[in-house]
């Protein structure tokens, strides 16, 4: 705070200084070409004009040069960008008076997302202290000096590569084989990606989880049969300590799974096999496309219409019967999470059905099958492996798909195995929780973490033991 | 051949001969179950598009008013300044209101009145603003305006209130019920092509709201996505299929992939917000976040369908370059990715058809919220089409279940598109070697 007024003056040169992101992109961009050409032009002097004199073709060295130009500068800005919000954070929060430093991890959050605010020139939720004013322009100051600062060095930086490059060629230089690590080098990291991903993914779930657990007991959560995930705000308040058994979020989602794979699994699985051995080449030509535009209308689509049509299709029908039906029942949800698998079930088993050898087939007709005991004696048992680890995905599809019971199924966790009652899930539970404001040290936002662990745990167990399956059972024909 | 049906008692024969009626008819039942499985989906596939568009396609017209609007001068500019500051803040709702009651004078009743004012969306009064910010010369003058009218009276006019049903549980009462009536005989309700719906952002008011804002929204996202999820897939597909030695960092890569490939989307939405947003410090709610986690969720499918790509390129054509002294880097750049780029292009469309119709992890980074303004670019708050759609499913008002069909009718126009071009790509630049 004290060295603040020194910056007044100064920050007027820097602000000449500091370049909008785009801006310093496109700079940097043109550097780069013009390293590209620099580092041509040297190769071929070095070289006196004869292109044999050079180990690599001239080209090559010249993406030399903007490897050294670019690759030092991008790494800069990624590294700056990811931290300068945090830095800057810590650093304004050092600059707060002591008796707001001490303030509860919460409130301290609470005061930056203000002070935050008060820089972008957003509404303020609490009023304006004079300590929160010079804290916003500290934020600002230090913003504008970290900015200026980033354009200065990334772009001295490439520079300077250039520059670099440039003095290492000559005649003799491998540029081509340099070229060609760094390009392998970007194509391995391009495929650990996938990697990365997966760890980014049980990390980020899993250490949730575990906060989670720390609040809640792991068997509590297992093996509960209560789900009322509101916490109390004030200590004394009566009645919503927070109950967070996951057994009826776990039930709900069989039964509506169930209800689907009940719809897609036959549906799916005699369309597949009258496709491929019953369907002339035309009908198939003209069935199957559109059995694929099932499969690419958006879940959200499926949700509004299961909605708006199946959902009070099916009460009124219930209650025509003198049945009470929840409009938000199970079953409408099952229902249309069924027809959106059927694509999925019957491409999969198209395939494996494919794959059963002709062989087979003329075996069964020549012993004097007729063509659908082919089917189910032969063709079947033999594509059983296939066919199952196909239905084992599309269960897995349904156990994560979202939409459709965000949108049609309920919200109260029914402990139920009616399906004409509501039921929720864990991917709308997950939905509630996390839509919306949310802080994150409450038990209730982490336990959209710890179901969203229990969702990755049995959609990955269910995933792997297909693609064994399935991988198995083609190493057999192929 | 021989026809004759010498066919001892109790021989093998005869007893396949007494089943076969009951086995023919067997597979006549086998093969109209099969035939009725494909019905079953196909019926649906109609079901679903023919409840969309009969729902959605009213919304593409909406109910005008026309009214004479007279620019009072006293009202909007008493001093004659001009000053726009002053012009933008006037009170053009009673411009409206003037011309509500000059048309219907005998309602002198304070509710009366309300009820009157409320025909007219409350939209109407940004409209003369903007008319009047774009051409002062109009203060002073009187013109016939058609101005949005209300969500309820566009319902009304649009047939989905019932009017038979008794006053009290319907939102229209009689007596507004009777001005319309006399509004429709003086020819001053029509119904006109929706341009609202096409250039406005999100709006409480049914009437006022439209796809714009998370068409861009989108548009943003989407633009991440393909240019981070295309080279990074691309180039994992190339090293996997053409560099990648067999061993067990690359099998555990493979393993990833497919698995990455089935994990529920909602789940790359928690990594969304535990890496991006709380890890990194990102703003919620922003394209860059939207595109950065439909990347990964996508990058499996391109990856995937690069690699097929990739081998369906005859090894003579590796074997070429490589025999004239390319590198084997050479070789892939220059002679077997442009191969392979077409079928490249037809995964990466698919995998950005995917993307657009995703909505969950877009629930989880905060892509959800009301927003009114037309983002701008990559930082600004904005949501994507298909959470527009789930946000309009769970609005209370009639008049958007018209719209959110709508909505879903463009974004399945764009999917319908995208997947077009695919396979008209695949058509086009599919070589058989």
């Amino acid at each position: 705070m004290a060295g603040l007024p020194l910056f007044k003056h100064p920050l007027k040169d820097i602000n000449r200084l500091i370049m909008h992101p785009s801006t310093l992109f496109f700079t940097l961009a043109i550097l780069c070409a013009f390293s590209f050409w620099i580092g041509k032009r040297r190769a071929l002097t070095i070289a006196d004009g004869q292109i044999r004199n050079l180990h690599s073709l001239p080209g090559y060295y010249g993406y030399y040069a903007t490897l050294w130009c670019a690759i030092p500068a991008l790494t800069l800005l990624a590294l700056w960008t990811g931290f300068e919000s945090n830095i800057i954070t810590a650093l304004v929060i050092r600059g707060l008076p002591a008796e707001l430093q001490h303030l509860p991890a919460d409130h301290l959050n609470l005061m930056v997302n203000d002070i935050r605010n008060l820089v972008s020139g957003n509404i303020v939720s609490g009023e304006i202290d004079p300590a929160m004013r010079a804290a916003a322009d500290h934020y600002q100051n230090l913003r504008q000096i970290s900015q200026a600062a980033l354009a200065v060095v990334a772009l001295t930086l490439s520079i300077l590569g250039t520059l670099l490059a440039c003095r290492r060629i000559h005649k003799a230089q491998r540029a081509r084989n340099g070229v060609e690590r760094a390009i392998m080098l970007f194509l391995i990291g391009s495929s650990s990606i996938a990697i990365f991903t997966t760890i980014g993914i049980v990390l980020s779930v899993l250490f949730e989880a575990i906060r989670f657990f720390q609040a809640v007991p792991v068997g509590d959560f297992l093996f509960g049969l209560k789900w009322s995930p509101q916490m109390a705000i004030r200590e004394d308040q009566v009645g919503s300590s927070g109950a967070f058994g996951a057994i009826p979020l776990f039930a709900g989602t069989l039964l509506i799974s169930f209800i689907a794979m009940l719809v897609a699994a036959p549906v799916g699985l005699m369309a597949a096999i009258y496709l491929s051995e019953y369907a002339s080449k035309k009908m198939r030509s003209i069935t199957k496309p559109l059995l694929e535009i099932l499969a690419g209308i958006p879940t959200v689509v499926y949700g509004f219409f299961a909605a708006l049509v199946v959902a009070p299709f099916i009460r009124d029908s219930g209650s025509l019967l003198g049945l009470d039906v929840s409009s938000e029942s199970a079953l409408a949800a099952g229902l249309v999470m069924g027809v959106m698998i059927i694509p999925f079930v019957s491409s999969l088993s198209d395939d494996v059905i494919n794959a059963v050898p002709q062989a087979m087939r003329d075996g069964s007709y020549g012993l004097g099958a007729t063509r659908s005991e082919t089917i189910c004696q032969v063709i079947i048992p033999a594509a059983l492996p296939g066919i199952v680890g196909g239905l084992l995905l599309a269960v897995s599809r349904a156990i994560g798909e979202t939409m459709i019971v965000v949108m049609a199924a309920g919200l109260s966790a029914n402990l139920t195995a009616n399906p004409l009652q509501a039921v929720t899930t864990v991917t709308v539970q997950m939905v509630t929780l996390l839509v919306g404001d949310q802080e994150f040290d409450s038990p209730k936002t982490l336990a959209a973490f710890a179901l969203g662990l229990m969702l990755f745990a049995t959609t990955l167990i269910l995933n792997m033991v297909a693609l064994y399956v399935v991988r198995k059972y083609r190493e057999q024909y192929e | 051949m021989n026809n004759r049906t010498d066919i001892r008692p109790g021989s093998t024969m005869e007893r396949v001969n007494a089943n076969l009626a009951r086995r023919y008819a067997k597979e006549r039942r086998f093969r109209r179950m099969g035939m009725g499985a494909i019905i079953i989906s196909l019926l649906f596939l109609t079901l679903l598009f023919s409840s969309i568009i009969s729902n959605g396609y009213s919304a593409f017209w909406q109910t005008s008013i026309q009214l004479e609007i007279h620019f009072k001068a006293e009202t909007l500019d008493p001093d004659g300044s001009r000053d726009p500051g002053l012009l933008s803040a006037a009170d053009y709702s009673s411009l409206v209101k003037g011309a509500l009651r000059g048309i219907f004078p005998e309602v002198k009743k304070r509710k009366e009145r309300r009820k009157l004012y409320a025909l007219v969306s409350s939209g109407a009064a940004f409209r003369l603003r903007k008319m009047v910010m774009s051409n002062p010369d109009l203060i002073g003058s009187t013109a016939r305006i058609w101005l949005p009218a209300d969500d309820d009276v566009d319902m009304l006019v649009k047939g989905y209130i019932d009017r038979d049903k008794p006053e009290a549980e319907r939102r229209m009462k009689d007596f507004q019920i009777a001005w319309l009536e006399r509004l429709q005989r003086e020819g001053r309700i029509e119904k006109r092509f929706n341009t609202t719906f096409f250039t406005a952002g999100d709006s409480r008011e049914p009437e006022l709201a439209g796809i714009y804002g998370a068409v861009m929204g989108s548009v943003f996202t989407l633009l991440i996505t393909l240019a981070l999820s295309f080279p990074i897939g691309v180039a994992a597909a190339i090293y996997l299929e053409e560099f990648a030695p067999v061993n067990r960092f690359t099998d555990f890569i493979e393993v990833n992939i497919n698995n990455l490939a089935a994990v529920p989307s909602i789940v790359f939405g928690l990594l969304g917000l535990a890496v991006f947003i709380n890890f990194f410090g990102l703003p919620r709610s922003v394209p860059l976040v939207g595109g950065l986690v439909l990347t990964l969720m996508t990058l499996p499918t391109i990856i995937i369908t690069s690699r097929a790509a990739l081998k369906s390129v005859p090894p003579s054509i590796r074997e070429a370059a490589l025999g004239i002294g390319a590198s084997r880097m050479q070789t892939v750049f220059h002679h077997v990715l442009p191969q392979a780029l077409p079928g490249m292009l037809t995964g990466a469309i698919i995998g950005m058809a995917q993307a657009l119709g995703e909505t969950a992890p877009l629930l989880m980074i905060g892509m959800v919220a009301f927003i009114v303004d037309i983002p701008a670019g990559m930082m600004d708050p904005a949501t994507a089409l298909p959470v527009q759609i789930y946000l309009w499913a769970d609005s209370p008002e009639r008049a958007f279940v018209e719209r959110t069909s709508a909505a879903i009718m463009v974004l399945l126009t764009f999917l319908m598109a995208m997947n077009a071009v695919a396979v008209i790509l695949r058509k086009r630049f599919e070589k058989r070697w």
